[in-house]
């Protein structure tokens, strides 16, 4: 493979919480432009992988290199400055702010101007046709003076997505994006995630086996912390051993019910 | 739509009006030139103290250390060094600025209960260092004889406490300013990042620690311009400036008023002040019992409620909320 086309790469990556193993020497490669899904049952270790490579999280032992350098040591801010952003399986967001407010020191803070005080938030115009795009590609112009936590669950997820695309990523990391969001308002989401600029790197983690498979062109099934395959989708899903343990399981059926009556009830 | 984040940064007619009214009050109130100069003083400690408890989230139950800090500093440049009252305010700043620096590194780590600790644990060490190097501070005699020069040259501290009053507003509404200039900004923006959501703060790139550790800098050199006011303008500096209850005085000042909207800290200091005044009048024992009371009538009530009298009787309007 060409070296100059890797962006993110794990090399025995490993994580112990007491006698627990969480992520079991995972190699994971990402390429510049990928749309990568990562898979597997509950309690696979998708989410602690994911810690571990934004720096939430420290490893055990191996090592994460982005774009030929290793950060496996950095803090999660500078893993951010160096072009790796992730967005949450449960929203984070600013609560006493608006989405504009949010979105406007997310853009200052990325444009290095997160420590400039003597200006007012939203006097650099360009920082403001940043947010303007972005608030209309997310459908959240109607709502941007509102406070964010007097949002409806799918403004709240699409501002949650809109933050991470704000920090301008070259390597996006997506926590189940469309986990708990109505049907209504899938479609929304569904559309921003797939209208994803090509140069972005993605790594998805998703339950939604429609969303994975129209999405991905390459799959990672993770089992008990450690990769059980990787290929291209139609690899995984003629795969016997994923279905044994993961699709054949039932899960899925059960996880897209599950979704949509939280969605309605 | 456009420019609705600038336009939130604007001064509103109101808070004009205020500063006027705030400005004119040394005239209006002549008489009470002293409380006036108390009242600025409380305010401007509450602002500084807003600046870590309502931008950050930060609870510090020792700010009377950086407070008493430039107080002493402030007394001692004026007596042995030079009278002048704008470089003692400088000195007095300074130091608080570099107390708070250093204090910002206990402050980055830990628990909230942990930093509450460590705060309250700092006030302490400073009231007993002042109490025991007594050859520099007069122990627990206080500071006495600080005379101080006039005020640039032409004004001279009244016994009717006019210059002091004026001094005090001054100094209040030049770093009002600037604080507010700070809190509307980008970086005041990425402060309420941190206290909104510090996980999320760091994942777009905020450098939560050290915006702490800034900010609570920034904090202790405004503290340190109240203590070095309050000690220039009565002339004294005494152990009681680093009392644990000064630090818990200016948390309630900042509880009345509201945290996190900088007017706070203003309006807790004039309410708590002439309560204080009032209440002290009437009953100089048992002041402290109406305070009391009040705030937990406040509490209960909530602030909004109890500025709103016109809302007490009528039928709630929204049978949920």
């Amino acid at each position: 493979m060409n070296e100059a086309e890797i962006v993110l790469s794990t090399r025995a990556l490993s994580k112990h919480f007491g006698g627990i193993t969480a992520t079991d020497n995972v190699n994971l490669v990402l390429k510049k432009g990928a749309r990568h899904a990562l898979i597997g049952p509950n309690g696979a270790g998708k989410t602690t992988l994911i810690n571990l490579l934004t720096g939430v999280l420290e490893p055990s032992g191996g090592s994460i290199t982005l774009e030929g350098n290793d950060i496996s040591r950095l803090s999660p801010h500078e893993r951010v400055k160096r072009g790796m952003v992730r967005t949450f399986q449960i929203n984070q967001l600013f609560d006493s702010l608006t989405p504009l407010e949010t979105l406007a020191l997310t853009v200052s803070q990325n444009r290095g101007q997160g420590s400039k005080w003597w200006q007012a938030l939203g006097a650099d115009k360009a920082v403001m046709a940043r947010c303007q795009n972005l608030l209309e590609q997310f459908h959240l112009t109607t709502v941007q003076q509102q406070k964010t936590s007097e949002l409806a669950y799918g403004k709240r997820r699409l501002l949650e997505i809109a933050i991470a695309l704000a920090c301008e990523p070259r390597v996006l990391l997506l926590d189940e994006p469309v986990a708990g969001v109505p049907a209504g308002e899938r479609e929304e989401l569904l559309q921003t995630v797939s209208a994803l600029p090509p140069e972005v790197s993605v790594l998805l983690i998703e339950h939604d086996m429609d969303l994975v498979f129209s999405f991905a062109n390459r799959m990672t099934v993770l089992v008990n912390g450690a990769v059980l395959t990787e290929g291209t989708p139609d690899e995984i899903a003629a795969d016997e051993r994923v279905k044994a343990v993961y699709l054949g399981h039932g899960e899925v059926e059960l996880e897209g019910l599950a979704h949509g009556e939280l969605a309605h009830g | 739509m456009k420019g609705s984040l600038i336009s939130a940064g604007r001064y509103k007619p109101w808070e004009l009006a205020l500063w006027l009214l705030v400005l004119a009050a040394p005239f209006l109130f002549s008489k009470h030139a002293p409380i006036i100069n108390e009242i600025a003083i409380v305010a401007l400690f509450a602002v500084s103290l807003d600046l870590v408890l309502g931008y950050t989230g930060i609870v510090s139950l020792g700010h009377a250390a950086f407070f008493g800090m430039a107080a002493y500093a402030a007394a001692l440049f004026a007596k042995h060094i030079n009278p002048d009252p704008l470089l003692g305010l400088a000195v007095g700043i300074a130091l608080a600025t570099v107390l708070g620096a250093v204090c910002s590194l206990t402050i980055i780590r830990g628990s909230d209960l942990t930093r509450l600790m460590v705060t309250l644990g700092m006030g302490l060490i400073l009231y007993e260092l002042a109490n025991k190097l007594d050859w520099l501070t007069g122990g627990a005699d206080g500071l006495q004889g600080v005379v101080m020069g006039k005020l640039l040259g032409q004004f001279e501290f009244d016994l009717a406490g006019h210059t002091a009053a004026w001094y005090s507003i001054t100094v209040l509404l030049l770093l009002f300013v600037v604080i507010r200039r700070l809190v509307n900004s980008p970086f005041g923006a990425t402060l309420k990042a941190v206290r909104d959501n510090r996980l999320r703060a760091q994942s777009i790139g905020i450098p939560v620690t050290q915006r702490l550790a800034v900010i609570y800098t920034v904090a202790a050199g405004v503290a340190g311009a109240a203590g070095a006011l309050q000690a220039q303008t009565t002339g004294f500096a005494s152990l009681d400036v680093f009392e644990f209850i000064r630090s818990a005085d200016v948390m309630l000042v900042l509880v009345i008023g509201g945290t996190g909207w900088l007017y706070g800290g203003v309006a807790g200091a004039v309410v708590f002040k002439l309560l204080q005044d009032v209440i002290s009048a009437i009953t100089p024992q048992y002041w402290t019992f109406w305070i009391g009371l009040f705030l937990v009538v406040l509490a209960l009530v909530g602030r909004d409620k109890l500025i709103r009298p016109w809302t007490w009787f009528g039928k709630a309007q929204k049978g949920s909320a």
